[in-house]
């Protein structure tokens, strides 16, 4: 592999290191479970899509690389239906939504 | 075909099942080759035997249609994407700039947002869109408005002004 691609897989590895890692410190620090999501869910997005663009860089053209995008494509679809379904759950449970104003 | 399921949006006419069968019969078929990538006459004798299984039972179930194999919107899916992953990138840093400021200023908010999408699939798409955005999570989806948690002021207010909801019916609805 050439040192170029070896570079682009590395950074993306590192962006998506370092946007999971600010996610975990979001889910740390913000109030509430409702709040902690938006924390998560720059882990699911931004952090977890780098580290599978840079794997699948890093894997080439084959069929390694297929299965990457192809798992890429079930996160897009499926990480929100599960984080809807947990704030819908949060919402209609018994949590008090941590709220600087209320409006409509 | 059997009557529908569900309460839809809009009625459409009868749906074209034979085209959703073989897409069916292909996307199965090409998630097989690309999970097994073994090629020999046996395994693709057996990967086949099970997808044409699959197809006929999915054909007796009824679930062929509109919501179970909508490939009228990918086309549009398409189109919409990019946009979609510049919101992403652009509060994916927002919320990432608040999260690691000390002060850490954000003014969670519920508002209620206008989703006048005519079908289904577009309303899930603008909720999909909007709860994969970070800084913003659909909670409830009714049938002309969506319930969304937003981290701050500002991100209610860019949702609120509507342009998700333009681009995900001129693009997706494609109307």
């Amino acid at each position: 592999m050439s040192t170029a691609l070896d570079f682009l897989s590395g950074a993306l590895l590192l962006i998506g290191i370092f946007f999971t890692l600010v996610g975990s410190v979001g889910i740390l620090r913000l109030p509430d479970v409702l709040s902690r999501l938006h924390g998560a869910s720059i882990t699911d997005t931004l952090g977890a899509a780098s580290i599978l663009l840079g794997l699948a860089v890093a894997a080439g053209w084959s069929l390694l690389m297929g299965k990457i995008l192809a798992l890429l494509v079930m996160m897009v679809l499926l990480n929100p239906s599960a984080s809807h379904a947990l704030a819908r759950a949060a919402i209609h449970g018994i949590r008090k939504p941590w709220l600087e104003r209320e409006s409509d | 075909m059997l009557s529908p399921r569900f309460h839809r949006g809009h009625k459409s006419p009868e749906p074209p099942i034979v085209r959703k069968t073989v897409s069916l019969f292909f996307v199965l078929a090409g998630t097989w080759l690309l999970l097994s990538g073994h090629w020999s006459m046996l395994l693709l004798g057996l990967g086949l035997a099970s997808v044409l299984l699959v197809v006929f039972c999915a054909r007796r179930l009824g679930v062929i249609d509109d919501e179970g194999m909508p490939i009228e919107i990918i086309p549009g899916l398409v189109r919409y994407a990019p946009w979609l992953i510049q919101q992403i990138i652009l509060s994916c840093l927002d919320v990432s700039k608040r999260i690691l400021n000390p002060t850490m200023p954000i003014s969670p908010a519920i508002v209620h947002i206008e989703a006048g999408q005519k079908s289904d699939m577009g309303r899930v798409s603008l909720a999909n869109s909007i709860t994969l955005t970070p800084g913003t999570i659909s909670l409830d989806v009714g049938h002309d408005t969506i319930e969304v948690h937003a981290l701050t002021a500002e991100s209610a207010a860019s949702l609120a002004d509507g342009e998700m909801a333009r681009r995900v019916h001129k693009k997706v609805e494609g109307e």
